[in-house]
């Protein structure tokens, strides 16, 4: 696949502010970020630094109090919640620090859930395919508490890459992962961006995986830092 | 549909709907076997109390029957019978006895079987047909007034007959204590021969039809047009309240029964899909990630419950089906009647009450679920749905309560214990946060928890969790109260049931006491240690007018009213009420008022009013009085009853006759001979075989009532459950954190003992108030008896509800502690 250098995604003065008892607390201000398509970029920073809350505002997961975000060419916040749940299920794949597997799942059905809920004929053989891609074709009937945790986030790539999404957003996918298990997923990650030419942007505190990014985006105290 | 599908299956496979699918299974399989026995039941009474009539209608006329309506029975394709009822002397040698002589063709009765025996004391058995011509069956008394056993002859007018079997049993009999010489029956061909059928006989001809429902109908109709004046039909609704009495206590408790199940099963649904909707949040979460719509979530949950509970219900009619087979097996010979086969009607009210109750109950908090932010999957305190407000719980409160009165088909029935159980859920919940925070921050609770770290948590768990566990005891309390009123207040309504019409009712009528034999009849009892009964006045008078307006029996619409007005009230008098009476409007009368007290029951079919001015004649002369209070009376009761009561002074000045209703004892049979023999007047009618048969179907009601709350009790037990799984998952979590950070298995087991017993021992508590309540309200209100407290439920209640929760405790500890923590603590992240 061939991305030519459009941005796919593009946030603009993204603020957000919470109620704390009487005061205001300010997570996020004034945030402009834009990412090319193909590109790679981590979001770092330490805890409390609002990069969590930025990501689920990249995602249209969250709102922002201020500014806007436009996802593949779609302004996220002029959609309404539904319009966004499916430009999601279109264009957006998640990897979570706790897999968000559903335990009444196999792994396989785990990772037909996004196809099936886009209604695509060919779910299972789909499935298969990509859990065999991430190691997994023995584990196909397992269900998530059967399976290690490194497991667990590889049936969730699995998921994630199914639909083939052009941006995947990942929020510390090895942080509940010893180092060799996250090693492994890294290398994963890494390769299916590469094959499916999938645009990554990853939350994480990790410092040695931000520098495996082509792109660094460093969050002090809610602001990128220069 | 086919995503819905799939999603049915994983959870099903996951174990998620089990509890889900096993409440509603349970109910709808109570409600639907309560339903299919009720309705076999139901229909059985209905067709059984057909025997007491001998048939399905009955036309009565006090002339010789108009050409026509005989051979109209016989063209419809109906059965028919004729009888001819008269009083006559029975003469044998020197004895003679005033008999009631029943003239019946070969075929009588239509419904039911006249029982006969050889010999006096020899074993009975149904007759096959009526007597032969030139033959008489006769009750035992007439056997022993008239000296003539089986095989010996008697006189009838002119005719002469053997005597050729003793009758034990009439089912018709009760029908009117009145009239009931001792029986004498006879083939109706040979009344012709005895000449005593003449001009100015006081003579009753009866035409009995049976058959199918709807010709039986047509009948009814076309008969009640052609009745001339002293002609009347009767059918099960008119002719016997005493039956009807009985047939509609029956049904309020079978719909009672119904009632409690599904609301229990209310109950179940909506604890099982808050747990299931609870452990579905984070799917929801992620399915929002992968780009589900809120419509498209509702939809595939909403066709999941939809097919689970198509599945559920199909299940649950079926069991339904089969538990009323195997009951009605077991019952067979208790209910002593072939149940008809149960319509199919049942099977769809328990699949329509079944998705009513899972879509009432289930909606509100599936609702929630399309509701779950996606951000949730990142922050997890997002999106934790909303407590079970009462307003989320609207469409399913109304959707039961609609349900509640359909099924009691009484809405004063359906109203009180819909808000029974409402006020005590509210009662329930306010009581168990109140105790649950008082008691666990207490000093009280500070002095206890100081000695043990088991006690410490287990308070602090209470109290921490003051809502949530106020609303497992409520729930606890709720399912608890039910199996209390389903086992304890049950009884005690039943035997209180029993009480009212006890098997020492009355057995004899004694009728014609002339006022200057009261003191000779008294004696003669006190001298044969028999209790002296109670002797009530009668005097018989015809209703005139009604504030001032001449009555006629054209006035009125309805067969009953017609019949009341056209023949003579029994009228008697009274300084206070009868004791087996209550007023159920207004005040006793003074002595020498001109008042008149009567039975609300007559009121309402005569349309009289409290104040209303009734004229009676009596003799020649006339009275007027006042209704100044209204009367509630059991026709069940086997006592005397008088429609009308007024004060001596007003009533008491017409010549009277005396009437009592007492009890003989086994054995003393031949006193009541020695007793008309010194009394000729006198006439003892014997009860006993009319106490019988109503005993009988009150027995019939009772058994099929008690199986029916076996159903209920189920309904409840599982409320029980769900309450306690409800918190599980969330016990379990905790205790691994515990056991994370060091507490011993005695520790963990401990302060989970502490709080389960404390909460197990508040629910019993207000579940036996709950039950008390509740039975002291439905006894009072709705089935008017005395319900008496009940020491035994105030034991069994709380030590219910501790050995329940006590068992919960020992079973949640043995599940966490089986457990690795580390599992139960990544399972739940």
């Amino acid at each position: 696949m061939n991305n030519s250098e459009q941005t796919i995604l593009s946030a603009r003065g993204i603020g957000k502010t919470v109620k704390s008892g009487s005061s205001d607390l300010v997570i996020l201000r004034e945030i402009e970020l834009s990412v090319t398509a193909g590109e790679a970029v981590a979001i770092v920073g330490a805890s409390g630094s609002g990069k969590s809350t930025l990501l689920a505002i990249l995602a249209g997961l969250d709102t922002p109090s201020t500014g806007t975000v436009a996802v593949d060419g779609a302004d996220l916040f002029a959609l309404d919640e539904d319009a966004r749940a499916e430009l999601r299920g279109r264009a957006v794949g998640f990897v979570f620090q706790s897999f968000q597997l559903l335990p009444s799942l196999t792994a396989l059905e785990n990772v037909m859930l996004p196809l099936e809920l886009r209604k695509n004929p060919e779910a299972e053989e789909k499935a298969r395919e990509i859990l065999g891609r991430v190691g997994l074709a023995d584990r196909l009937g397992h269900y998530p508490k059967h399976l290690s945790g490194g497991e667990q986030q590889r049936v969730a790539l699995a998921r994630a890459f199914a639909v083939r999404p052009k941006l995947l957003f990942a929020d510390e996918p090895t942080g509940s992962l010893d180092a060799e298990a996250g090693a492994g997923v890294i290398d994963l990650v890494f390769e299916l961006n590469r094959s499916f030419g999938t645009t990554l942007v990853m939350v994480t505190h990790d410092e040695h995986l931000a520098h495996s990014c082509g792109r660094v985006v460093r969050l002090v105290a809610g602001r990128i830092a220069a | 549909m086919n995503q819905s599908l799939k999603m049915l299956l994983r959870d099903w496979r996951a174990g998620e709907l089990r509890v889900l699918a096993m409440a509603l299974v349970v109910a709808v399989a109570s409600i639907t076997s309560v339903a299919f026995f009720a309705d076999r039941v139901g229909r059985a009474l209905v067709r059984d109390a057909h025997q007491l009539l001998g048939a399905d209608l009955v036309l009565v006329s006090d002339h010789p029957w108009q050409a026509g309506i005989a051979e109209e029975i016989a063209r419809r394709g109906l059965e028919h019978a004729r009888a001819t009822t008269f009083i006559s002397m029975a003469i044998a040698g020197e004895n003679s006895v005033l008999a009631g002589v029943k003239a019946v063709s070969a075929n009588y009765p239509l419904r039911g079987r006249l029982r006969i025996a050889p010999a006096v004391n020899a074993p009975d058995a149904p007759a096959q047909a009526g007597p032969a011509p030139g033959t008489v069956w006769i009750e035992e008394r007439l056997v022993t007034a008239l000296a003539v056993p089986v095989g010996s002859k008697l006189k009838l007018g002119a005719a002469s007959f053997e005597v050729a079997a003793i009758l034990t049993l009439e089912p018709e009999r009760g029908a009117n204590f009145f009239n009931i010489a001792p029986r004498l029956f006879m083939n109706v061909a040979d009344v012709p021969a005895t000449g005593l059928v003449q001009t100015g006989s006081r003579v009753w001809y009866y035409l009995y039809a049976a058959g199918a429902r709807e010709p039986v109908a047509a009948l009814e109709s076309w008969a009640k047009g052609r009745m001339e004046r002293g002609q009347r039909v009767d059918n099960l609704e008119s002719g016997r309240p005493e039956v009807r009495g009985a047939i509609e206590r029956a049904q309020r408790f079978l719909g009672l029964t119904a009632l409690l199940a599904a609301i229990l099963a209310g109950v179940a649904i909506a604890l099982g899909t808050r747990r299931f909707v609870e452990r579905h949040l984070d799917s929801c979460a992620v399915m929002r990630c992968l780009g589900a719509t809120q419509a498209r979530l509702l939809s595939l949950f909403g066709v999941e419950f939809l097919l689970l509970g198509i599945f559920s219900c199909a299940a649950g009619t079926l069991a339904g089906f089969a538990a009323q087979f195997f009951i009605a097996e077991i019952l067979g010979g208790l209910l002593r009647a072939d149940l008809p086969a149960p319509s199919m009607l049942p099977a769809l009210q328990g699949f329509l009450v079944g998705l009513v109750l899972l879509f009432g109950f289930a909606l509100p908090p599936l609702v929630q679920l399309k509701n779950v932010p996606a951000v949730r999957v990142i922050r997890r305190e997002s999106g934790a749905p909303k407590g079970g407000t009462v307003a989320t719980y609207m469409a399913g409160v109304a959707a039961l309560s609609g349900l509640l009165i359909w099924q009691a088909g009484d809405v004063r029935l359906g109203v009180t214990v819909v808000g029974g159980f409402g006020a005590a859920v509210a009662v329930f919940a306010a009581a168990a946060w109140v105790v649950l925070r008082l008691a666990a921050s207490g000093a009280v609770a500070r002095r206890l928890g100081a000695r043990s770290i088991a006690l410490r948590y287990g308070l602090a768990n209470l109290r921490r969790h003051a809502r949530g566990n106020a609303v497992q005891v409520a729930s606890l309390a709720l399912g608890l109260t039910a199996v209390l009123l389903l086992t304890f207040t049950r009884n005690d309504l039943v035997d209180a049931w029993r009480r009212s019409a006890p098997p020492d009712a009355p057995n004899r009528f004694l009728l014609g006491v002339q006022p200057d034999q009261l003191a000779e009849v008294k004696a003669f009892f006190a001298r044969r240690n028999i209790a002296v009964p109670d002797l009530n006045p009668m005097v018989r008078g015809r209703l005139t007018s009604v504030n001032g307006r001449k009555v006629s029996d054209s006035d009125f619409a309805d067969e009953r009213a017609r019949r009341l007005v056209e023949r003579e009230f029994n009228l008697s008098f009274s300084d206070s009420p009868p004791a087996h009476n209550t007023l159920s409007e207004g005040k006793w009368f003074a002595p020498g008022a001109r008042e008149i007290s009567v039975e609300e029951g007559i009121a309402k079919t005569l349309g009289w009013k409290m104040g209303d001015e009734l004229s009676f004649a009596v003799g020649g002369e006339s009275f007027a009085a006042r209704i100044t209070s209204m009367r509630k009376l059991r026709w069940d009761s086997m006592k005397v009853n008088f429609f009308v009561i007024g004060p001596p002074g007003l009533v008491g000045r017409f010549p009277a006759s005396y009437i009592s209703a007492f009890r003989l004892r086994a054995g003393d049979e031949p006193l009541m001979n020695e007793l008309t023999a010194r009394f000729p007047n006198l006439t003892v009618v014997d009860v006993g075989a009319a106490v019988k048969q109503a005993q009988g179907v009150i027995d019939q009601v009772i058994a099929a009532v008690q199986v029916v709350f076996m159903f209920a009790l189920g309904a409840g037990l599982l409320v029980l459950y769900s309450a306690l799984v409800a918190t599980e998952d969330e016990r379990r979590r905790e205790a691994a954190v515990m056991r994370v950070y060091g507490a011993s298995r005695a520790q963990v087991t401990g302060s989970q003992r502490v709080e389960f017993l404390s909460m197990g021992l508040l629910a019993g508590l207000l579940a036996t108030a709950g039950a008390a309540a509740i039975g002291q309200l439905l006894a009072r209100r709705v089935f008017e008896l005395d319900l008496p407290p009940s020491p035994e439920l105030w034991i069994a209640g709380p030590l219910a509800g501790l050995l329940l929760l006590s068992l919960n405790a020992w079973l949640s500890a043995r599940k966490v502690l089986s457990a690795s923590p580390a599992l139960t603590l990544r399972d739940s992240v």
